[in-house]
């Protein structure tokens, strides 16, 4: 792959991309708009964390990639061996080694450190969108600091339902100032986008860049007397026990049994390593897959 | 005793291969040449060159082999090529009335100078399958006429001169450019009409359907269509002047619209604007009644709300790769959220049935 640059995007583009970076690293929260490129994977699968990856990428780094957790899934696996292939940078699945992971819709379990870079791919980076469907308003609104829509939403949510009716993607406010679109990973995850890692969101489709700085303040949203629950299957992980992680709901057989187990492949597999058995799990061999 | 389900490599791998398998179909029929996709795909490599934004029959011919046909794999085959390429400056504006045309029609005048030439077209065929090109393709030859083209002035030019068309200022000297600049509304003509020329054949087809139809009606006559080849030249500082770099095949097409005038600006005709690369007729007659449609603002018009006046609305949707990706991406894994889901609704549904039980107990 001599043709192409290294990280695959040319310097310049490079370059643009890392000024929107350092833009939203000094405005938290802030949807920096930017010249997205096309890339050779489609919009909607990772274009714009692929571009965040690709700015932020030293050949000295190492790379990991995650979908729903899980570092085997097949876009997750793509995206790896993109950089592989482009960047020739060292990959692997281990979290606590990576310097840069790359993720859709989870938050590793394992905390991060000041010396990580987590890059978030982001599919509609407006928290706002589905109350608003157009851009000139919603700029607007963050503009204004205008989010009293937002909390009649939630609002709503309880006179209907007794509870906010939002899973994923929940809605967060970062230092008491943008409220910000987390991308959809589960609400079980929202305490830990304060961290020590630089958090990094790309949303190449829709041309967005957003950042959270190391220790940033990040308070879900809620009320006094409905304050946000973070949640979780109520089950311990059949593989390795794990009570404290987020957990996968999978069919097992034609009756609809249900088994329940760790989303982060990573954190499991190494409970395993360290001895731990969950109920359906087999003591931890090497390669044991 | 459960084991986690692992092998995303190799499936990819398998796909990939079978995929290679497919696309080359049976091995006792001829392989397909790229050559002769561009010379009789001739629309197809067309269509790819006007929505990929990259005037080059060759890749674009290329891309369709790759993608088995399917014309919007190709265009984004062709986009990400083209992304990799550096922009190493603007051409001049095209001269389209120096166009060697192959087509030139007008709807609105029955004669003008430089005639009509109805061209390539489809337009009178009897829609009936030719069942002889299943077994043969001969043709016989078309006739051609010796005498040397004539000039053909575009025929707004004779309402321009009545002062009959709303006169069009000079732009910018440099446009916009939609593919190095993040799109950022409100989107000034030159930005729209990059959007709408690179824009989905069918999106655009359809919102100009839907202004003939009555959201937003703005009657429009095809003042002219012309198809033929233009002259691409670049300015170069270090000469002083520009030279040819090279032709393009080009359809343009200029509407004319009635307008009874505004508190702005008085009762005239107004255009609308279709320029796409290749012979994509369709495509460009669409272009101009949308372009007409979106600039419902400059011209103070009221805006009846109607979906292709909405500038945000067309801009945002009419792109088919940033479309395709999107609505594809469902398909991809979704365990994590949709998790979530299961456990809230489940919570919700304890919440409300348990009510429903305390009810009917009391």
């Amino acid at each position: 792959m001599t043709d192409y640059n290294f990280a695959y995007l040319d310097e310049q583009t490079k370059r643009m991309i890392r000024r929107a970076i350092l833009k939203g690293l000094a405005i938290p929260g802030y949807q920096v708009p930017f010249a997205s490129r096309e890339m050779p994977m489609p919009y909607g699968w990772g274009t714009g964390g692929v571009q965040v990856s690709a700015a932020v990428m030293t050949a000295s780094d190492v790379f990991k990639v995650i979908d729903q957790g899980a570092d085997d899934t097949t876009n997750a696996v793509s995206i790896r061996r993109f950089f592989e292939r482009t960047a020739g940078v060292e990959t692997t699945e281990a979290t606590s080694d990576a310097t840069v992971i790359q993720t859709r819709h989870r938050i590793p379990e394992e905390p991060l450190t000041d010396d990580q870079i987590l890059v978030y791919q982001v599919p509609i980076p407006e928290p706002l969108r589905f109350l608003e469907p157009s851009e000139v308003e919603t700029r607007k609104m963050h503009a204004l600091e205008e989010y009293g829509l937002m909390h009649v939403k939630l609002y709503e949510d309880i006179s209907a339902h007794g509870a906010i009716a939002t899973a994923y993607a929940y809605p967060v406010e970062v230092e008491g100032r943008y409220v910000m679109d987390p991308s959809p990973i589960p609400k079980f995850d929202n305490p830990k986008l304060s961290m020590a890692a630089i958090q990094l969101f790309g949303a190449g489709r829709e041309q967005r860049i957003y950042a959270l700085p190391p220790y940033t303040r990040v308070v879900s949203l809620g009320f006094d007397d409905y304050p946000f629950e973070a949640s979780k299957a109520e089950h311990a992980c059949a593989l390795c026990g794990a009570t404290d992680s987020y957990l996968d709901e999978l069919i097992v057989d034609d009756a609809g049994t249900r088994m329940f187990m760790c989303s982060d492949t990573d954190y499991c597999q190494s409970r395993r390593a360290a001895g731990h058995v969950g109920a359906q799990g087999t003591p931890f061999k090497e390669d044991a897959a | 005793m459960y084991v986690a389900v692992k092998g995303g490599e190799k499936a990819i791998d398998a796909a990939h291969a079978w995929l290679a398998e497919e696309r080359r179909g049976p091995e006792d029929v001829a392989e397909l040449s790229v050559d002769q996709i561009k010379g009789q795909l001739k629309l197809a490599v067309n269509r790819v060159m006007a929505e990929g934004s990259l005037y080059d029959p060759d890749l674009a011919a290329l891309a369709i082999k790759q993608a088995r046909g399917d014309l919007i794999e190709a265009i984004f085959l062709i986009r990400a090529y083209r992304t990799t390429l550096p922009r190493f400056g603007g051409s001049e504006p095209v001269d389209t009335e120096a166009m060697a045309c192959d087509r030139r029609v007008s709807a609105t005048f029955k004669d003008a100078p430089g005639g009509q030439v109805l061209g390539p077209t489809f337009d009178y065929t009897h829609r009936l399958l030719d069942f002889k090109l299943a077994a043969d393709g001969e043709v016989p030859s078309a006739p051609e006429r010796a005498e040397a083209p004539e000039t053909k002035p575009h025929i707004m030019s004779f309402l321009d001169r009545e002062d009959l068309i709303q006169p069009e200022p000079e732009g910018a000297e440099t446009p916009p450019d939609l593919t190095r600049e993040p799109l950022e509304l409100p989107a000034a003509r030159p930005l729209r009409l990059q959007s709408l020329t690179r824009g989905d054949e069918g999106f655009i087809l359809g919102m100009a359907y839907s202004t003939q139809r009555g959201y937003a009606r703005n009657h429009a006559f095809v003042a002219e269509l012309r198809i033929g080849a233009c002259a691409v030249e670049m300015g170069i500082p270090e000469l002083g002047f520009a030279i040819e770099l090279g032709e393009v095949e080009l359809t343009e097409c200029e509407t004319v619209n009635q307008f009874q005038g505004s508190k702005t600006e008085p009762p005239q005709f107004t255009r609308g604007y279709g320029l796409v690369f290749g012979m994509c007729e369709r495509k460009a007659i669409s272009m101009a009644l949308v372009d007409r449609a979106l600039r419902w603002k400059e011209l103070g018009e009221d805006n009846v709300g109607a979906p292709a006046q909405d500038e945000e609305f067309v801009l945002y949707h009419a792109d088919n790769i940033q479309a395709t990706g999107f609505l594809e991406h469902i398909k991809l894994p979704h365990y994590v959220d949709f998790q979530s889901e299961l456990e809230l609704i489940r919570k919700l549904r304890r919440e409300a049935m348990g009510q429903v039980r305390q009810e009917a107990a009391e």
